[in-house]
């Protein structure tokens, strides 16, 4: 009895493998075959630009500019990245991310939370027009020119307010926190209710509580969008110890690509060469956080896209 | 008497809930200012902006730049630049990721597909500027495209120079960036095809193909709408950002997209207006594409956004 209904149920999900396999022996080992390696080969060229970056970074301009370096360092050497650590201005920029990456991430989870929270109250009065107020924005929105206009006239230029201020709700994110919200238990807090507990003490002491995860997921989203933000940086900042790394990385590549336009690297000059490895170092150290939470991220961010998709 | 009823229950809800509202209040007013005033911001267009005025503008000058982008011929080029580019990005970024969700879909060894989606889904967690400063690199006169046309002895080719290989670079480099992540939702779809429509399939006689052709396509075709639809109306937002840290003024004749240019008119050349008056132009054309694309499908295949 036992071993037949545990047959039956992993035999289910398979869809049919066996009979499947018997069916088109050859042609499917053929076709499986050739699938995995369609697919190793995708995965070669996904990671290839990693290892190319990585291998320039460790390599001597020299090597870079011969073009000898492709998979492996040519030269090996870490002159790049002492030369890159002790650029007082990379660090100030680096932690000028750090900060920033921090407060908008604070700035967002606060007005995220707590907007979601109110959303996912199904009995509230209005509670309609307030989702139809969040997701209209999805559709449309003002626009650079006057979103350039408000921010300057708002005396946010050149502030860090300008960059960690004006992302603080992401429709997305909000969508996936209020359905969180919605499955969790009612009973807690009616219970909650009616021992006299008013909503900021439900949502401040029952509610939070048991919404670790979602709430470690959402500052992961976050973080990882304002870590990677460059362009408000580059719209409203004007000096260069207010940048972010990512602007500071954006304007290694603006300095190369001009210097090629002039012709300056046609002829091959160190200069370009030895850029390349600057950038190629900057781009290791700037994306070495987001590959450390990749793991997490990756798994909550794929649940999430279910749910925001299921819901949305 | 029903709208007397209608107040008195507001009356008894702002009671009860008065502390949800409380909470719901910063959230409005940061989506009042930082969203719906740039919304109504637009009105520049129709107003002549002095910078540091009234941020709507100090008066009407009716359709003025309207007028003026519709008369301009720089405008026209650009807007076919970006027609060609959202369009080739749309034909080859969208079937690609069905392509490989089907793949990834055969494959039996659990791990071994675990691998290949967290590889190619990490491309979309950098930052455009990581995968731009990787495009340069590997397109540079020393970089890998390079170094193979060299051994094979060719000449090397300055491309990133080149306006004609912008389109291919630009197009080449999305596929890397989005084939990955887009299977995500195609994925998801699969795995509720119904497994007793695979076995009818194989007992009428199905093979592989035709079991692919006739369950498993039509399985995902409503995920397959949905995401046509929301592309197409994203088609003309083709990567401002990406085309931005791209381009340079040799290849503006083939990159140069509505976005860059209302972006260097606007905010380079402060014409503030005239740049307003083109990305309103561009959000209307957006929003109409996707409100017919919309339309479209739900006449013709049934399968809609909302």
């Amino acid at each position: 009895m036992v071993m037949q209904s545990e047959r039956a149920q992993s035999a289910k999900p398979r869809r049919g493998s066996k009979a499947r396999n018997s069916r088109d022996s050859a042609g499917y080992r053929v076709f499986t075959w050739l699938n995995s390696t369609i697919l190793v080969i995708l995965c070669l060229i996904m990671l290839y630009p990693f290892v190319t970056v990585l291998a320039q970074s460790f390599s001597s301009p020299g090597a870079i500019k011969a073009g000898l370096v492709s998979f492996w360092p040519v030269d090996f050497n870490i002159d790049t990245y002492i030369a890159v650590a002790n650029n007082g201005m990379f660090w100030r920029n680096y932690g000028n991310t750090v900060v920033y990456t921090v407060v908008a991430t604070i700035i967002a989870m606060i007005l995220t939370t707590s907007f979601a929270y109110v959303l996912s109250k199904e009995h509230l009065r209005g509670r309609k027009v307030l989702i139809g107020i969040a997701i209209f924005t999805m559709f449309f929105n003002g626009g650079i020119v006057p979103n350039y206009v408000l921010i300057s006239s708002l005396g946010m230029k050149n502030t860090m307010w300008a960059l960690v201020i004006p992302g603080a709700i992401s429709v997305f994110n909000l969508l996936v926190m209020k359905s969180f919200f919605e499955n969790l238990p009612k009973d807690l807090e009616e219970a909650a209710q009616i021992d006299g507990l008013s909503w900021f003490g439900i949502f401040g002491r029952i509610v939070l509580p048991l919404s670790k995860a979602v709430i470690a997921t959402m500052v992961l989203f976050y973080s990882v969008a304002f870590w990677n933000d460059w362009f408000a940086a580059f719209l409203y900042l004007d000096k260069s110890e207010l940048f972010p790394v990512t602007l500071f990385l954006r304007n290694l590549l603006a300095g190369a690509s001009s210097a090629a336009t002039e012709g300056a690297a046609a002829s091959g000059s160190t200069a370009s060469a030895l850029s390349a490895n600057i950038q190629s170092v900057t781009m290791i150290l700037t994306v070495l956080p987001i590959l450390f939470v990749y793991p997490f991220v990756q798994r909550h961010f794929v649940s999430g896209i279910m749910l925001g998709s299921v819901k949305g | 008497m029903k709208k007397n009823a209608g107040k008195r229950s507001w009356r008894k809800s702002l009671q009860r809930d008065w502390q949800l509202y409380a909470l719901a209040l910063v959230p409005l007013i940061f989506l009042a200012i930082f969203r719906y005033a740039p919304m109504l911001g637009n009105v520049i267009a129709f107003r002549r902006f002095r910078p540091g005025g009234n941020i709507f503008g100090d008066e009407w000058v009716g359709l003025r730049y309207v007028s003026m982008f519709i008369n301009d011929p720089v405008f026209w080029h650009v807007f076919s630049n970006t027609v060609i580019l959202g369009g080739l990005t749309l034909v080859v970024c969208f079937p690609l990721p069905i392509l490989l969700a089907l793949l990834l879909n055969e494959v039996r060894k659990k791990a071994f597909k675990k691998v290949v989606q967290s590889i190619s889904y990490l491309p979309h967690f950098l930052s455009i500027v990581i995968i731009v400063g990787m495009v340069m690199q590997l397109m540079s006169l020393q970089g890998t495209a390079n170094q193979i046309i060299t051994a094979m002895g060719g000449e090397a080719i300055p491309f990133l120079q080149r306006a004609e290989w912008f389109r291919f670079i630009y197009v080449g480099s999305e596929v890397w960036q989005t084939v990955g992540w887009g299977t995500i939702l195609y994925l998801a779809a699969l795995t509720t095809v119904d497994s007793s429509l695979y076995e009818a399939a194989e007992i009428d006689g199905a093979n592989r193909w035709s079991q692919i052709w006739h369950v498993t396509l039509p399985g995902i075709r409503p995920t397959m709408m949905t995401l046509l639809i929301l592309n197409i109306g994203t088609f003309l937002n083709v990567g401002f950002e990406k085309v931005l840290l791209l381009y340079n003024p040799l290849t503006y004749s083939t990159a140069d997209v509505i976005s860059t240019y209302l972006y260097r008119v606007g905010l380079v050349s402060n014409n503030l207006s005239y740049a307003a008056a083109i990305g309103l132009f561009q959000a209307v054309i957006g929003l109409v594409m996707v409100l017919s694309a919309n339309f479209i499908s739900r006449r013709v295949v049934g399968a809609s956004l909302w």
